[in-house]
């Protein structure tokens, strides 16, 4: 990121740590900064995390600081229709999805971009610890951040090439820490909120009881089976369980029980010992290969199946229709239907898609 | 974004030097308490007095008729609030009529009074550019009523009332009627002895005096309570020190704006006029909002876009340098359409793509030239997001 002379270019801002550094290394760049914030919705009764009123003072008097325009845009229903419908669609098809990951792609950079080209930005930007790097033929690649703990890359895995082309990462290889470092440096008046597990549309409140209010059908009591088929106990929908959930089960045994498969048409959950579910091979639909092409021939990657697992060493073959069927060299517990599967190489983020057990 | 010109003059304007400078003295050497009793008080006092004396006699009114209060909204509670309640007390009326485009300080007021107070509140029939129809007025004007409300100017769509008129009729009916002035009263000089108003609302800093005060005037004889209860200052009417640096400056500002009201106006139509024009034959897809030509106020042009986020276009117009506002402010709220353009039969499609224009007396032609030459560009991208 070279000086640049005024050129525009609108900064996602939560008022948050990461983005209000982003807003000011931009700033610091030459970069003529709007910042955006996105209003999304929530829970009636609730805020929306992403978007609280004191984030939005926060994001606020970081711009007056800053002296960067500042404006919120209202992306509820938009938020509603193609983020927490889905959300509520996979839970009742007996996924544990992840509604950050549509967000990013169908909302914040829809919406960002979008904003950018009528407020006459050609990029946008956000606090994302992600890198990209352009390859001589003008394709760019999506990298991790080199700190393993905050690289985020994962959630960026739907990026396109379009998208990435306007996108700029302004804290690129920054750590945590440095990034600490530099609100200070600025005197950025930003507090250190809490990384919450919570869901930002949901309040304090639990995705179960959300989903009861909102899909009741999709949460029916039905019987706990032993991989065996040995009826071990009763649950209480299968919504309220994740794959390689172990507390909550209710149920003794020899030895801790694990939950390892939710069979929707049954309706019923299939528990098991610690491994007893893992496995190598799983598939991945609706891939998206940040390359814009996908590869004809099976590749080894590393692949990461949650945000905070570990990438693991395996093979990747690409299917038609947007698939992908996945061999791990070791097989592996929780693996998630509705989570993502991400593929690396090295640095580089190839891609993914949704995780499924079943082929596409 | 280097430059940046303000073309928001309806949402408030800057403080006049003229009126600044009349009030400074006030916030330290003339500190007193009006109501004190020793030399600081009396100093406090007098100042008090000169500027309700000057502010009545400019509104052909007596100073005894005249009750500072901490903003125009504060006028239309009191107002509403007071008008209603001793009206009911004396007469048993119970039935309140406002516009469909009143501001929210009398329409939910109105609204608060209907639900918790038991008066009944009635819109009166406006036409499409909402302006009361009086002949669809008078056979509303029954005994059971106890307060008409009308504004004199809107502030979303510049539309003006014809309250000399509203108020003959009142009159006639022995009904008091209060009108919202606080965006009328910026361009026009009012004269309660040929005005048949009862209570009129003002607000200072829509006319270059400062924020935070505001008054109501009330005609001897009508009837009203306070509703801010405590000491009896502003005739026992609304409680509270006076704010005397505020009243100073608002006196001030009234003042200049009787001796200056005919010359800013020939200013201010001249460029309205200009905008409304160009603005209906370069965008495509457009409409003028509110009354034409003198019919508004003279600063104000309103507009509403076809397939286009208002909001948005404020943010865009604001990031070439250009600040404006969709008729009313709103900057984090739902994209609800305007309930006045609502009510006026617009539907969402085109309510939500409105713009407000109100120019201030230091507007220069040329500011509002360079305004013209961005504005449709700046139309025909945010309209591109919409597609």
């Amino acid at each position: 990121m070279s000086s640049q002379t005024e050129e525009r270019i609108v900064v996602g801002m939560s008022g948050g740590v990461d983005s209000s550094v982003a807003a000011a290394l931009l700033k610091r760049d030459g970069w003529q900064v709007i910042g955006v914030m996105l209003r999304l919705w929530s829970d009636p009764g609730t805020e929306n995390r992403c978007c609280a009123p004191d984030a939005l003072i926060e994001a606020r008097e970081i711009a007056g600081q800053l002296q960067i325009p500042f404006y919120v845009v209202d992306a509820k229903e938009s938020f509603y229709k193609e983020v927490v419908e889905p959300f509520i669609h996979s839970y009742a098809a007996g996924e544990t999805p992840n509604p950050c990951l549509s967000c990013n792609r169908l909302i914040r950079w829809k919406f960002l971009r979008s904003r950018a080209s009528a407020l006459g930005a050609d990029k946008i930007a956000t606090g994302h610890y992600a890198r990209t790097q352009t390859l001589p033929d003008g394709t760019i690649q999506l990298l991790k951040n080199p700190d393993p703990e905050k690289d985020q890359s994962y959630f960026l895995h739907l990026l396109t090439q379009d998208d990435l082309r306007s996108t700029v990462f302004p804290l690129a290889e920054l750590t945590k820490t440095e990034v600490r470092q530099l609100a200070k440096e600025y005197s950025l008046a930003v507090a250190e909120r809490e990384d919450s597990q919570d869901l930002c549309f949901m309040g304090q409140g639990d995705y179960r009881k959300f989903l009861r209010e909102r899909c009741p059908e999709s949460i029916q009591p039905g019987p706990i089976l032993s991989q065996d088929g040995e009826l071990l106990g009763e649950h209480t929908g299968l919504a309220d369980y994740t794959i390689g959930q172990r507390k909550g089960l209710g149920i003794a045994g020899p030895e801790p029980y694990y939950v390892l498969q939710k069979d929707l048409r049954q309706n019923t959950l299939v528990i098991g010992a610690k491994g007893s579910s893992n496995r190598r091979e799983f598939f991945t639909h609706e891939v998206n290969w940040i390359s814009g092409n996908a590869p004809q021939e099976p590749f080894p990657a590393e692949i990461k199946i949650r945000y905070k697992s570990q990438a693991s060493p395996g093979l990747v073959a690409p299917l038609k229709d947007q698939g992908a069927r996945i061999l791990l060299d070791h097989p592996l517990p929780d693996i998630t239907p509705g989570q993502a599967g991400v593929f690396y190489q090295g640095q580089i983020c190839l891609g993914g898609g949704t995780i499924s057990l079943e082929a596409p | 974004m280097n430059t940046h010109t303000y073309l928001d003059y309806g949402a408030t304007t800057p403080i006049d030097e003229r009126v600044l400078s009349v009030m400074l003295p006030h916030l330290q050497a003339t500190f007193g308490n009006p109501s004190s009793l020793h030399y600081w008080g009396q100093q406090a006092e007098r100042v008090l007095d000169q500027s309700r004396r000057s502010m009545a006699a400019h509104l052909g009114a007596e100073p005894e008729e005249l009750i500072f209060t901490s903003s125009g909204s504060e006028s239309d509670n009191l107002a509403l609030r007071g008008g209603a309640v001793a009206r009911r007390n004396a007469k048993g009326s119970n039935r309140i009529l406002i516009s469909p485009i009143e501001h929210p300080a009398v329409s939910n007021t109105a609204r608060q009074l209907q639900e918790q107070s038991g008066f009944e509140v009635d819109l009166l029939p406006v036409d499409k550019t909402g302006q009361i129809q009086l002949e669809k007025l008078e056979p509303l004007l029954k005994a059971d009523v106890a307060l008409v409300s009308v504004m004199a100017a809107n502030n979303e769509i510049g539309t003006l009332n014809p309250i000399q008129e509203i108020g003959v009729l009142c009159q006639a009916h022995q009904i008091p009627f209060h009108t919202d002035a606080v965006q009328y009263a910026a361009h026009f000089a009012m004269d309660v002895t040929k005005l048949p108003v009862d209570m009129i609302s003002l607000g200072a800093h829509k006319f270059y005096g400062p924020k935070g005060i505001g008054a109501l005037y009330v005609r001897r004889g009508t009837p009203i309570l306070p509703v801010q209860t405590g000491g009896s200052q502003e005739f026992g009417k609304r409680a509270a020190t006076e704010n005397v640096p505020l009243i100073a400056g608002m006196a001030k500002a009234f003042q200049l704006v009787q001796e200056e009201a005919t010359q800013r106006r020939e200013h201010l139509s001249a460029l309205r006029d200009d905008i409304i024009q160009q603005v209906l034959a370069a965008v495509p897809d457009s409409k003028l909002t509110g009354a034409q030509g003198n019919a508004r106020l003279p600063n104000h042009a309103s507009f509403v876009f076809s397939g286009l986020d208002g909001n948005l276009l404020i943010q865009v117009l604001d990031s070439e340098g250009y600040a404006c506002s969709s008729g009313s402010a709103c900057k984090t709220g739902n994209p609800k359409p305007s309930s006045v353009l609502t009510h006026l039969g617009y539907s969402p499609d085109w309510a939500l793509g409105s713009l407000r224009i109100t120019l201030g007396k230091d507007t220069t032609r040329e500011e509002v030239d360079q305004f013209l030459r961005i504005l449709p560009g700046c139309v025909a991208r945010v309209r591109e997001v919409a597609a």
